[in-house]
């Protein structure tokens, strides 16, 4: 019986009888990082990484989890498991599973480029490796970030300059964050959207961002203008975004690589930054584990799985309900 | 190169129109002439031969970026443009300067008669020495299809404010064959030589589909009305005794019908008709079918000519006794074009003048329009009878009322990524129809849904691939679609045997079950 399983409600160990990211509710979870599609609602208890408590409190009300530090080893039922900074968002992580000698890690989603705000990256020795592949096409190569955070503070600059405000937008948890950490305050005034500002909020206590402001009911539109505002990509098109005044638009997401999803999201300037690894950070991740084994779970999975397999692995795909990086919409992060 | 990406790019990051002119706008005014004329030509769709082939470039990208084929071509799948992609997969090296505009495609011109080897030698270096999105342009002029969101009259309209020359003088300036290797910026746009423009036709005028509630808001009395002829519109111009066969795609097409050439010298000089290409035989007008054989071939013979004869059915004077009068109401316009036609009419010309009908109600047009398919048209013009013959496309004076189209429920069968906006979305449908047990394919479409039901659509392909084939799948037979399409003839080239014209989805189907579509017999049935 291998040490993981994909079943119908998730990845499973039945050594220890808990699962990793359910997507149905189980007894026990060991949870990845707080996005929707890997820290779903209806477990009766949660494990996670202490940095995503708070998180998932948010999220999903009162339930019950504990927290972890990174490194830190527990065991259930003979099964040792640890969790170890994945780099995607704060309070990220990849779960390591140890049984008699033989250690599977489960990646979640992770980014190997530093982002300012969440632990960097740490490859763990393995056997089994389960990597997401939401990027994994050759065609995906990321710039350094900083030279993408300077081009966002540099647009927001030049609409300044002519009184434009400028809307940017990413999602929620993680992205919008990194946006923030990067932004330059000494240009205006930094307002947020009630997500924003609210996931914002539970991050402050761990993490030191710019200040920003909520806009309410009573926000005058003069006061934006000029200024920038944070959002979900979801606000495009509503109401809400008729209030500030005359708008330029950017959005920050990996897919943003694509000119046609650049012209299909419609928006004036769009900023490729991913908080996925790109082609070359999904190989040299994979290389770090020194793994025989590799499952693709989400992504360009059997694309990817085939190209390992080529390059000697010995890889295959699992299907589960993870999304990584949606393009369409801000509802699945 | 620099500023023409620059450009480029500055166009593709904005869907605002008044941007979209003023970085155009900008670019004419800072670009060196050679440069600038260049661009104009990209623009209008006019490009160097391609002096490669696009299984050379994909088979040297793949090798500089060190990945098997097979990956290079999923990958060129899911980008759904080729220049994206190399751009995407090749890294710059070398920060060169980047030869200009007109250097470039100079050294694309010269590239084509040379040996595979330096071909490759020139490409790569190139490749290596652009960035990203210059990368993408140099690679769109080498494959040509430079597609942006640029129509032709806003480069116009960015132009014109640039050299302040009237846009409907340069939308006439710029019509035609012409390549900026033979001319120049100044004596294309800014001075061109009246010896030189005998042949230079005028811009067509274009008309939009009716809206909805037109018949509410305007006077039956003010509107002249023609049949819609179903043939290829042309516009034929007669100067210093030799005629010019323009296609509404600006092609010279004087040489595929020869049965016009008598005109060049039965008609007077200083003469420019607007009309339709139509099959004419003994007086009958025959179907779009039977002109599609003329104009598919490359030269045309005796037979075929005999056998499919041509006329042109006249609707428009654009220039009269030398005078251009586009600016005349059109009731002036075809008064004289009438004339033109009754002095002419006893000579035996393949001329046929488009009947101009008045009613005195919307449902007498109504009750005209169900005969289109009897006369041979695809439904009705709507002209208003002052207006002035414009430039392109112009909302308000002429508008096209088409005959409903024929429709038929089919099942969706296989689907394919689509292409620019649509990049990476399952958007390029095949449909199939019964007979016997059996789905046979009878068309493909591209267009009717909305975004939102694209989105759904593609969720079902990527859940229910039955087997895939490269970049096409093969889904599993459940959605129905209602499909419209214009014409329908038998083809024996077709696996159904018939061949529709405009296939596009008119709805989705939620309500039937694909034993509910309809069968290839039942699409026969609609056989003239």
């Amino acid at each position: 019986m291998p040490l993981l399983e994909f079943t119908s409600k998730g990845i499973y160990c039945a050594q220890a009888d808990v699962f990793l990211d359910p997507w149905k509710g189980v007894d026990k979870a060991l949870i990845s990082h707080g996005h929707s599609d890997h820290a779903r609602w209806g477990s009766k208890h949660y494990i996670t990484q202490e940095q995503n408590v708070p998180i998932m409190k948010h999220r999903l009300g009162d339930i019950a989890v504990s927290g972890k530090a990174y490194g830190e080893g527990f065991y259930i039922n003979g099964v040792q498991f640890s969790f170890h900074p994945a780099g995607h968002v704060p309070g990220s992580s990849q779960i390591r599973v140890e049984y008699q000698g033989e250690v599977w890690v489960f990646t979640g989603d992770y980014k190997i480029q530093p982002d300012g705000i969440s632990t960097p990256f740490e490859p763990i020795k393995c056997h089994t490796f389960i990597t997401e592949c939401t990027f994994g096409l050759p065609v995906f190569k990321w710039e350094e970030p900083q030279k993408i955070h300077h081009n966002i503070n540099e647009w927001w600059a030049q609409n300044k300059a002519t009184k434009i405000t400028s809307l940017l937008m990413g999602y929620s948890l993680g992205k919008v964050q990194r946006l923030l950490k990067h932004l330059d305050p000494s240009i205006g005034k930094i307002y947020t959207h009630g997500a924003t500002e609210h996931m914002t909020a539970v991050l402050r206590p761990f993490l030191a961002f710019p200040p920003t402001e909520l806009i309410t009911r009573d926000t005058p539109k003069k006061e934006i203008e000029g200024n920038l505002v944070l959002a979900p990509p979801a606000v495009l098109g509503s109401a809400w975004v008729k209030k500030l005044g005359t708008l330029s638009t950017g959005y920050a997401s990996g897919w943003m690589a694509f000119r046609g999803a650049r012209r299909r999201r419609a928006v004036d300037r769009a900023f490729v930054l991913s908080d996925h690894a790109d082609w070359s950070g999904l190989l040299s991740a994979i290389k770090a584990t020194g793994c025989e084994n590799v499952i693709t779970t989400h992504g360009y999975t059997d694309l990817f799985a085939d190209y390992l397999r080529e390059q000697g692995w010995n890889a295959r795909t699992e299907k589960t309900q993870y999304e990584g990086e949606t393009l369409e919409t801000a509802t699945a992060e | 190169m620099k500023r023409f990406a620059a450009l480029i790019e500055s166009l593709d990051s904005t869907n605002k129109t008044n941007a979209k002119v003023a970085a155009l706008t900008h670019y004419f005014e800072k670009a060196p002439p050679e440069d600038a004329l260049w661009a104009v030509a990209l623009l209008s769709h006019r490009r160097p031969s391609r002096p490669i082939t696009t299984t050379l470039m994909r088979s040297w990208a793949a090798e500089l970026a060190q990945l098997p084929e097979w990956l290079f071509e999923e990958s060129y799948h899911i980008v759904g443009d080729l220049a994206e992609t190399i751009a995407l997969l090749i890294q710059q090296e070398q920060v060169d300067t980047p030869p200009s505009l007109s250097q470039c495609i100079e050294e694309i011109i010269a590239l084509k008669p040379k040996e595979e080897a330096e071909k490759k030698a020139y490409i790569i270096t190139r490749w290596q020495s652009f960035n990203n999105f210059e990368r993408f342009v140099f690679n769109k002029i080498l494959t040509g299809g430079f597609r942006i969101g640029v129509s032709q009259k806003l480069m116009t309209r960015a132009l014109s404010k640039a050299v302040h020359i009237d846009e409907n003088i340069l939308a006439h300036r710029l019509m035609g064959q012409w390549s900026p290797q033979q001319t120049t910026f100044k004596q294309l746009i800014l001075e061109p030589n009246p010896e030189d423009q005998i042949a230079q036709p005028y811009p067509f005028f274009l008309a939009y589909a009716l809206e909805e509630d037109f018949q509410d808001k305007n006077e039956v009395a003010q509107w002249h009305v023609e049949h819609k002829w179903d043939g290829m519109r042309a516009q034929l111009i007669i100067r210093q005794g030799k005629s010019f066969l323009w296609s509404r795609g600006e092609e010279l097409i004087t040489d595929k019908f020869p049965e016009l050439d008598c005109l060049a010298t039965a008609l007077p000089d200083g003469t420019v008709l607007d009309g339709e290409l139509i099959p004419c035989k003994d007086g009958q007008i025959g179907d779009f079918n039977a002109l599609q054989k003329r104009i598919g071939r490359k030269s045309v013979s005796p037979k075929l000519i005999e056998e499919v004869p041509i006329a042109l059915m006249l609707y428009d004077l654009l220039e009269w006794e030398g005078k251009d009068i586009r600016a005349l109401p059109l009731s002036k316009r075809q008064n004289y074009l009438t004339t033109l036609y009754k002095n002419h009419q006893d000579a035996n010309l393949p001329l046929l003048l488009s009947e101009v009908m008045t009613f005195s109600s919307w449902e007498e047009v109504a009750a005209e329009r169900q005969k289109a398919s009897q006369k041979r048209s695809e439904g009705l013009m709507l002209k208003h009878k002052d207006s002035v013959y414009a430039v392109g496309r112009k909302k308000g004076s002429w508008w096209k009322w088409k005959s409903e189209p024929k429709t038929i429920d089919a099942v969706l069968t296989y689907a394919m990524r689509g292409h620019g906006r649509r990049t990476n979305l399952y958007t390029d449908y095949t449909f199939g129809l019964w007979q016997n047990d059996e789905l046979v394919t009878f068309a493909k479409a591209y267009s009717g849904l909305t975004d939102a039901e694209i989105k759904k659509v593609d969720q079902f392909v990527k859940k229910h691939t039955l087997e895939r084939f490269g970049p096409v799948r093969q889904v599993k037979p459940e959605l129905v679609f209602e499909i419209a399409f214009e014409g329908i003839a038998p083809s024996p080239r077709h696996k159904s045997g018939v061949a529709v014209r405009f296939p596009r989805i008119l709805r989705w189907r939620h309500d039937k079950k694909i034993a509910e579509a309809n069968s290839l017999d039942d699409l026969k049935e609609l056989l003239p």
